[in-house]
């Protein structure tokens, strides 16, 4: 006999703009199970859950090839309230709660319980009085049924992150006809007691019968957890499995698996570095960035000079939060060395001082003036931090138009930006053009040390060659040290000397770019396989 | 002790905005030499003709809109049906009815239109709203400078400027609509209540047996009860003497405000003892109220006070309104739209989520702010009495918004209590100001300058102190690595 599916997603495809991010995906979720979905950034767990809810951002871009069943019925789920309609929840990781409102309002939100009143029957139902006594019942109830001993009546201002998560929770399970609950990635934000809490949680609700869609990337849960596991690469289905059949080794292989296709032939480079473990171009020693969401929990790190040093890792694991902290863009701890000196990190600008040049992952955020032009944005952070292109003239620095142009010109055949000329605006280039603005303008700081955050996000596979290439070249010709941080493994593997992976905030392991794609998926996915901690 | 020191710092820097304004309030009038039962009447005088103004803008801080600037629109609203109404030379509370009865639907279509606007610049509704006001006020002058008279034949000569075009620069309101409300007897209101009680009951009845809601009137029927006690007893010639007149001297309304109090506490402690039988019940709090009206009746015998007391006279009617709205305010929070509105004020990303139209719910929460500033401005005209054509309503919204502010409020949340305190402080202050000018620079011309700077300087303190107090706010700690917490908090 056929196995009962609550959920069945059969071979689903999405392209974005021409660009497949889902290729003949299927996912099958039992009434009452809890089942993982796992998979590295990008592999598309989100486009999948964005389909499943009928979100905007999919039906606004040409829908989706496939087909949605819910209990063996054929569905259009082209509205978030449909998905709603169908008993389909979400926990959502950015919480979704109003801190100025209790408990109960927050659970009740949108629903809320009313009596009819004299004007309501006259005006409408928007003028029907609250029911609170009813709504506080309500409340009680879901917050009891996922084992949850809280006042319903106390703000959710003041509350612990993880019993913010479990109030989101409640009110999931709070609706009517509730039979699926999306968690994506619940436990990022939560510290290790209140994950297991999670757990024991998301237990108890599928054991009422409520199955569970489990996001995330840590292993260790899904072993102790989940009953089944679907596993995407690359928007590509891998696997399909029972928890009870498989290994956590397994799960690993599964996801990172793929050969090493070299992005970047280094080796016909030629090659006059000399790398020596005493001679150092940055050392961090007991690292902590505050940045949100990319929180860094002391890390110690010796990136030698001349090396290409990459550090990778998922997202929201930190990896970012380390340039941005070296860059003192946020609050830090600890120390950060370069070439003997000490950095004075809480002194924005320090670091560019020092000869470090930063290219961030937030290029059109951060890193770009989009509507200035291509030449303005090569030589700002020179003129702003070394005075250059800049002519003295009776006490004034005024901009000296000639040599930026100049400057900019030579820049733009450096790189093969491709424009129209230096005066066409940075936001009108193409992503990968882009970047490489970007990377002139760190280059233009002539730096010792180049970090470069993310150098291939966003940009098509053409674009990204060149610039690994380039970066390589830089390394190679001119010496310089450059820190990559990327969440793309494969680049890292194809241009680095060495990786290490950050795993929630801390360093988990440095290995070889040709170490067993098994070690790459334990260090990112979190579990500790073998001693080397950092600590 | 450290508790106690803990509180009351806490207490301070919470309400340093209203601490700072007490103290520039006693200082004014200190320096002003005023004798206090001037400074009393003329408050007054002020909280019964601006307080209305004042309570509109709460609905649209709680739907996350900021100060409502757009006021402004509702107080023109006003303006157009005075001008119609003394036109049509209606005259008293007929007069004034008929105001609010053309005002109001005028007022809803340009609350309607504002919201719509404020719909299409989400975040930056305060800046909109002033500007706003400008634009309309461009509009407002065009009607009445030219349309009226020039379009729309008008031939009235106390009216219209000689020459048959334009609305004169100040209409006398003398003799048609001005006191209109404010003389409206207590006896009057009583006997409206107790129609609108008995209509309302009727309604209830006739819908429980149409629609079949299966509602209990029990409640309804024992109100309707009450109300016809009270009104039976007004018929007793020494109580009909009584409320037969509009103004109440400020001593018995203190003296009515403290009974009622001493018996709605009684209610509480007999309804949760004795009815609910709820042994849990603390009785401190109803019985600490009754000794503190207690204490507050023998204040009234210091001889200072007394004279204040006997000086004053409330317009009832004009404070019944405040009442009424500040009832009104508080109870939109409890009903449907009024908790999508604070969901709405709180994310409107959660609210959509949630599936609330938040577009729907921000334009009736204009609507609604722009009626009541529309009805704010028609009592402020039948109070003030003489209509300035051209200037009335120009610095409605920045009087209000300064009062709201003063009284503690913030662009996020303003409560009644709020609107109440800050008309009292701001009026005290503009009440003093000129004089404690006069005094301190000895020179008249200073003290009218001191007017003006204190309405656009108290909006300036009140705001810095409002970013300043979030500002200082410790950082959540929580969210730190381990390491970093609680080192720069």
């Amino acid at each position: 006999m056929e196995i009962e599916y609550l959920l069945n997603m059969d071979n689903i495809s999405k392209e974005y703009y021409g660009n497949r991010v889902l290729k003949n995906v299927s996912l099958q979720v039992k009434p009452g199970e809890i089942h993982a979905l796992m998979g590295e950034n990008g592999a598309g767990k989100s486009t999948l859950m964005n389909i499943l809810f009928g979100m905007p951002v999919i039906h606004s871009t040409g829908g989706y090839e496939g087909v949605v069943k819910i209990n063996g019925e054929k569905v259009l789920i082209d509205d978030p309230h449909k998905a709603m309609d169908y008993g389909i929840g979400m926990v959502h990781q950015e919480f979704m709660l109003i801190p100025g409102f209790t408990i109960t309002e927050n659970i009740k939100v949108g629903r809320e319980i009313c009596k009819p009143t004299l004007l309501s029957h006259i005006f409408g139902r928007d003028l029907e009085k609250l029911d609170i006594e009813q709504m506080r019942k309500d409340a009680k109830k879901a917050l009891s049924n996922i084992g949850l001993d809280i006042n319903e009546y106390v703000k959710v201002a003041g509350l612990p992150i993880g019993y913010m998560q479990f109030v989101e929770i409640a009110r999931e399970i709070d609706k009517t006809g509730i039979k699926l609950l999306v968690f994506d990635e619940p436990t990022a934000v939560l510290t290790e007691s209140e994950a297991d809490r999670l757990l024991e949680i998301m237990k108890i609700i599928s054991s009422k019968g409520i199955a569970i869609i489990f996001i995330t990337h840590r292993l260790d849960e899904v072993m102790a957890a989940a009953d089944s596991i679907t596993i995407l690469r690359d928007g590509e289905f891998v696997a399909r499995k029972e928890i009870k059949d498989t290994s956590a080794m397994d799960i690993a292989q599964l996801m990172v698996g793929r050969k090493v296709e070299k992005l970047v032939d280094n080796e016909k480079m030629e090659n006059i570095r000399n790398l020596r473990d005493d001679d150092l171009a940055l050392t961090l020693r007991d690292f902590y960035v505050n940045m949100p969401g990319e929180m860094v929990k002391g890390i110690n790190l010796d990136i030698r000079k001349g090396e290409i040093f990459g550090i990778g890792g998922l997202a929201g694991q930190g990896k970012i939060g380390i340039p941005n902290g070296i860059m003192g863009l946020y609050e830090t701890e600890g120390t950060a060395n370069a070439f003997g000196k000490d950095l004075e990190l809480d002194k924005l600008g320090n670091a560019l001082d020092n000869g470090i040049a930063f290219v961030s992952e937030d290029r059109r955020g951060v890193g770009l003036l989009l509507d200035e032009t291509i030449e303005q944005n090569i030589v700002f952070s020179a003129m702003q931090a070394k005075d250059e292109f800049l002519i003295n003239f009776a006490g004034l620095k005024l901009y000296d138009k000639k040599r930026a142009r100049e400057h900019a010109l030579k820049m733009i055949e450096l790189l093969d930006i491709r424009c129209t000329g230096p005066s066409q605006t940075a936001g009108s280039l193409s992503g990968g053009n882009q970047q490489k603005v970007c990377l002139a303008r760190a280059l233009t700081l002539n730096p010792k040390i180049l970090i470069v955050s993310e150098p291939t996000r966003g940009i098509d596979i053409g674009a990204k060659k060149l610039v690994l290439e380039y970066l390589v070249q830089l390394n190679r010709q001119e010496g310089l040290t450059i820190i990559v941080v990327s969440s793309e493994l494969v680049e890292l593997r194809s241009i680095c000397d060495r990786i290490a992976i950050v795993s929630d905030g801390k360093l988990a392991t440095i290995l070889e770019p040709d170490a067993a794609d098994v070690e790459f998926g334990l260090a990112m996915a979190g579990s500790k396989k073998d001693g080397d901690k950092n600590d | 002790m450290d508790n106690i020191k803990n509180r009351i710092y806490n207490f301070a820097s919470e309400n340093k905005v209203v601490i700072l304004f007490v103290l520039l309030c006693i200082g004014g009038i200190y320096a002003s030499g005023s004798p206090l039962t001037f400074v009393a009447s003329e408050l007054f005088t002020r909280i019964g003709r601006n307080g209305f103004m004042v309570l509109a803008l709460l609905i649209p801080v709680l739907a996350g809109m900021g100060l409502n600037f757009g006021i402004t629109v509702g107080a023109i609203a006003a303006q157009i049906a005075v001008f119609w109404v003394v036109y049509w030379g209606f005259e008293g509370i007929t007069g004034f009815l008929l105001c609010l009865l053309m005002a109001t639907p005028i007022a809803i279509f340009f609350g309607f239109l504002v919201g719509k606007l404020f719909n299409k610049m989400k975040g930056a509704e305060m800046i909109a709203g002033m500007v706003l006001g400008y634009f309309s006020e461009g509009l407002y002058l065009l009607f009445f400078l030219f349309i009226i008279g020039g379009v729309i034949p008008v031939y009235n000569d106390r009216l219209i400027i000689t020459g048959g075009v334009g609305v004169k620069n100040t209409i006398d309101l003398a003799g048609n609509i001005k006191y209109s409300l404010d003389t409206v007897p207590m006896l009057t209101i009583i006997e409206i209540l107790f129609f609108i009680i008995v209509i309302s009951t009727i309604i209830k009845i006739v819908f429980n047996k149409v629609k079949e809601t299966g509602l209990s009137f029990k409640k309804d029927l024992i109100i309707l009860g009450v109300g016809a006690i009270v009104y039976a007893l007004s018929f007793i010639p020494s109580i009909e003497a009584f409320l037969s007149t509009d103004r109440l001297l400020l001593l018995h309304a203190v003296i009515i405000g403290l009974v009622a109090l001493v018996l709605m506490q009684i209610w509480y402690i007999i309804k949760n003892r004795f009815i609910l039988k709820d042994m849990d019940y603390s009785m401190k709090k109803p019985i600490a109220l009754i000794v503190l009206a207690a204490i507050l009746y023998g204040l009234t015998y210091i001889k200072a006070i007394e004279e204040i007391l006997l000086y004053v006279n409330l317009p009832v009617t004009t404070y019944l309104c405040i009442v009424a709205l500040c009832m009104f305010n508080s109870m939109i929070i409890r009903t449907r739209i009024g908790q999508n509105m604070r969901t709405v004020g709180q994310s409107r990303v959660v609210a959509n989520s949630a599936g609330i139209d938040v577009d729907k719910t921000r334009i009736i929460a204009m609507i609604i702010s722009t009626v009541l500033a529309c009805w704010g401005q028609l009592i402020y005209l039948q109070n003030i009495g003489t209509f300035s054509t051209y200037g009335a309503h120009t610095q409605v919204s920045l009087f209000a918004i300064a009062s709201l502010l003063v009284g503690g409020a913030s662009v996020q949340k303003a409560t009644n209590k709020q609107a109440i305190i800050g008309v009292i402080l701001f009026h005290t202050l503009f009440i003093v100001a000129p004089q404690a000018g006069k005094e301190i620079f000895n020179n008249a011309q200073l003290g009218e300058y001191f007017r003006v700077f204190i309405a656009y300087g108290v909006i300036a303190v009140s705001l810095a102190m409002h970013a300043w107090k979030t500002n200082i706010r410790p950082i959540d700690d929580t969210k730190k690595p381990a390491r970093l917490k609680g080192q720069k908090a």
